[in-house]
């Protein structure tokens, strides 16, 4: 790098060095703007969004009036979501089945991929073939099956099906974490099984203390899954028992369930979607170094 | 692991130059002739799965072994078997039907005689059905055991202890150990039930025939004829063609506006020169670290005809309900919506993928003389594109799949003339949102919703077909190790 510099004629440098620093500021002032701009317009619905769950104007009829006569911010709608809904009760039961899918999920995937990718065996190659075709398939379209299935094994309106059906699948999205597990050295775990490791203390021992950005991006993801799932919910949950909701259900219910209801309810619904946004949101950009590490590094072959 | 790759081909090498069918034929021949020429045990162990290793005080595994066999046999008598010989060997799909109601004076209400219910015919069948191989290849599992044992002795070797066989499978064939749940999951949750809406493809499983008050059939590919139809009111073929040509256009122009301005952005935001990077990228992410059923719930209220965009322009524009021009207006906004929460996460990829390019190659560039476009050009862009094609595949496939951004948007709709009539269908349906509205509307047709299944599993792997081959990133999984 030294020598890069040293190479460069120092003449050449100085006569371009006063257009080139207008041409510099001309740049920086353009792409300035358009980041301020996008910026902008990318943070405007999110901060309405917000500031809609703290307008307690009483007539919540004219909603959509930006800044009506009568305009009163307050606490207002975060009491009406905690006493007039079940909110609190469908954010522990989200939490609830989160956790626990994630738990789930991150093992099962993390297991097929590491089978996947440092084993050798004849099914290897068949059950990837077999996995990707069935990805190609869209998820739903087993939905009617899935809850045929659930009511057939008396499990219907729980939130173990959920649990179940959330990591069933987990299997096939193996195929990051296989990246990632295909990155790592083979001398490692060989120098582990001449002192004697069984592959099982190479799993645990060996290959998961190494992978802590594909761990960390798993658990991420999958936590963040059943916040935002409603469908199979909406299937699996009956819509008569808003005490077993998640929150992604019951807020989407909160303003589709009649005709009347998004002018009645939309300020809470904004109040519940801030509690939710600022948790999962704050959760998410905190971890987001992991997420893009996670993205990546099983891509990142070059 | 290289060890046990070779131990493992050698007794296959024979079979190697024949063709597949030889090869099968080749395998079968020897397995059977290994029973014939085998030992009491193992001959025992094909009628009653576990004597053969009880017979070698393999108690456990043997006791195991008939244990399974007993469930099975249980479970075919007592359930399953009655279903699967419906499903595989009637014909139809239950031939009882519920009859009308009549007066009973007893009740002294009307009531109906309960027939038989297609529905868990064609359900628990498929589920009898996928025991039934699990079963044969337990079975399998246990006379080859009972075969290797044979062998061992032979050689004089004693038979693996409980214990040994244990620890095999935490060692040498860690893999099961590490695949046998994940993938009873993947059987349960997701071949069973795709089997199941597989098959419902050939029946009439529709509104009108729904148990279980009514019966439904086979009717092989009459469904699939139906979805080639220009028969007035009920041929699928003009909607459905219309519908895929939404859906390859979307998944298109989803797939490459956010990519490409995504890299734009991550471009921008990590020049050099670029100050308060932190900023500007927590500016992005925030619109997509809020679940999506938030924000795009959100965005189709304020889109809405009198949302807050309409106040704030003074306009009454229905942004998402205009039907001019095949509901041009609400296919652009979707587009824009889309872009809103997909450009951050191309940014945020970008961004890794961008402090991962060797250094040195930049600097050589640099040192040669290229200015910042040809470094992009010609440098970093076919470096991010050779390293994403994967990730651009994946999102294309995911977009033709893109079920919550047109359904928390539009519903699928607006519903206009052109679309109506045929499967419930509306002008801003993809396949996946159609597919959804006819298993839940109120004029079910579930053996059509499969058929669009199957058409959306084709589109899928004619994509990803054609993109795989050519994409080396795949292939070669054991460079870098």
């Amino acid at each position: 790098m030294m020598e890069g510099e040293n190479k460069r004629p120092p003449e050449a440098k100085n006569k371009n060095s006063l257009g080139q620093r207008t041409r510099n500021i001309c740049v920086d002032t353009a792409v300035y703007i358009i980041l301020a701009f996008f910026g902008i317009l990318w943070v405007l619905p999110i901060l309405y969004l917000v500031y809609t769950a703290f307008r307690v104007t009483p007539d919540t009829g004219i909603i959509n009036t930006l800044f009506p006569e009568n305009l009163q911010l307050g606490f207002g709608n975060f009491e009406k979501l905690f006493q007039k809904t079940d909110f609190g009760i469908w954010f522990w039961n989200t939490l609830k089945v989160a956790a626990c899918s994630c738990a789930l999920t991150t093992l099962f995937t993390l297991m097929t991929a590491y089978a996947l990718s440092r084993m050798r065996f004849k099914m290897r190659k068949p059950l990837m073939n077999v996995m990707l075709v069935l990805g190609m398939f869209p998820g739903f379209m087993s939905m009617i099956a899935v809850y045929f299935i659930l009511k057939a094994m008396g499990m219907l309106n729980s939130h173990l099906a959920l649990i179940l059906v959330y990591s069933g699948g987990a299997a096939m999205g193996y195929y990051i974490a296989k990246g990632f597990f295909d990155t790592i050295p083979r001398s490692l775990e060989e120098a582990a099984i001449l002192d004697g490791a069984s592959q099982w203390t190479v799993f645990w021992r060996v290959i998961l203390p190494l992978s802590k950005p594909i761990v960390v991006y798993t658990v991420l993801t999958s936590f963040i899954g059943p916040w935002g799932d409603f469908i199979f919910v909406n299937v699996i949950i009956n819509n008569t028992t808003p005490e077993k909701f998640t929150l992604a259900l019951g807020l989407y219910r909160l303003i589709n369930s009649d005709n009347g209801a998004f002018n009645t309810w939309f300020t809470t619904f904004c109040a519940g979607a801030s509690i939710v946004g600022l948790l999962i949101g704050g959760l998410f950009i905190f971890m987001q170094k992991y997420y893009v590490e996670g993205v990546t590094s099983g891509a990142v072959k070059d | 692991m290289q060890l046990v790759e070779t131990t493992e081909r050698q007794p296959q090498e024979n079979f190697r130059r024949m063709g597949p069918a030889a090869r099968l034929f080749g395998k079968l021949k020897a397995a059977v002739l290994s029973v014939v020429h085998g030992s009491l045990a193992t001959k025992l162990s094909c009628c009653f799965m576990g004597v053969g290793q009880i017979m070698r005080k393999q108690y456990v595994k043997g006791i195991l072994y008939a244990l399974l066999e007993v469930l099975f046999i249980l479970f075919m008598v007592f359930f399953g078997g009655s279903y699967m010989a419906k499903l595989l060997f009637s014909g139809h799909l239950g031939t009882v039907q519920e009859t009308e109601q009549v007066w009973n004076e007893e009740l002294d209400r009307y009531v109906s005689i309960p027939g038989e219910n297609s529905m868990l015919i064609l359900l628990y069948g498929v589920v009898a059905l996928v025991m039934c191989v699990l079963f044969v290849l337990a079975w399998g599992m246990n006379v080859k055991g009972s075969v290797m044992n044979d062998r061992l002795l032979a050689e004089g070797k004693p038979v693996n202890t409980f214990k040994q066989d244990c620890a095999l499978y935490i060692n040498r064939k860690f893999y099961v150990t590490l695949l046998a749940v994940p993938l009873i999951g993947l059987t349960v949750f997701t071949v069973m039930p795709l089997i199941f809406m597989i098959l419902i493809a050939f029946t009439n499983y529709d509104y009108q025939h729904l148990p279980p008050s009514k019966l439904f059939d086979w009717v092989g590919f009459a469904n699939f004829a139906n979805l080639f139809s220009l028969a007035d009111g009920t041929g699928f073929l003009k909607v459905f063609l219309l519908i895929l040509a939404w859906t390859v256009i979307w998944a298109f122009v989803a797939t490459f506006s956010n990519y490409f301005l995504g890299i734009i952005l991550a471009k921008m935001i990590n020049r050099k020169r670029t100050k308060l990077k932190r900023l500007w990228r927590t500016m992005f992410v925030i619109a997509i670290a809020i679940p999506q059923f938030i924000t795009l719930l959100l965005m189709s209220k304020i889109l809405d005809g009198d949302g807050i965009v309409n106040k704030i322009l003074g306009v009454t524009v229905y942004w998402l309900g205009d039907t001019k021009y095949w509901s041009l207006l609400p296919r652009l906004t979707i587009i824009f919506v889309n872009m809103w929460i997909g450009i951050p996460y191309t940014m945020l990829m970008t961004t890794g993928i961008l402090m991962n390019i060797p250094q040195d190659m930049l600097e050589a560039a640099r040192l040669e003389g290229a200015n910042a476009w040809q470094i992009f050009t010609k440098i970093e862009m076919p470096y991010i594109f050779h390293v994403t094609t994967p990730y651009l595949i994946t999102q294309f496939v995911g977009n033709i799949n893109n079920f919550n951004v047109i359904w928390l948007l539009t519903g699928g709709g607006p519903g206009d003339n052109l679309h109506y009539g045929v499967g419930n269908s509306q002008s801003t349906d993809l396949l996946v949102t159609w597919l959804y509205r006819m298993t839940t509307d109120t004029n079910v047709q579930y053996g059509m919703a499969s058929v669009i299944g199957i058409a959306v599993f084709v589109l899928c792997g004619f994509v990803s077909l054609i993109t795989y081959n050519k994409s080396k990133a795949v292939k070669n999984e054991e460079d870098f190790q």
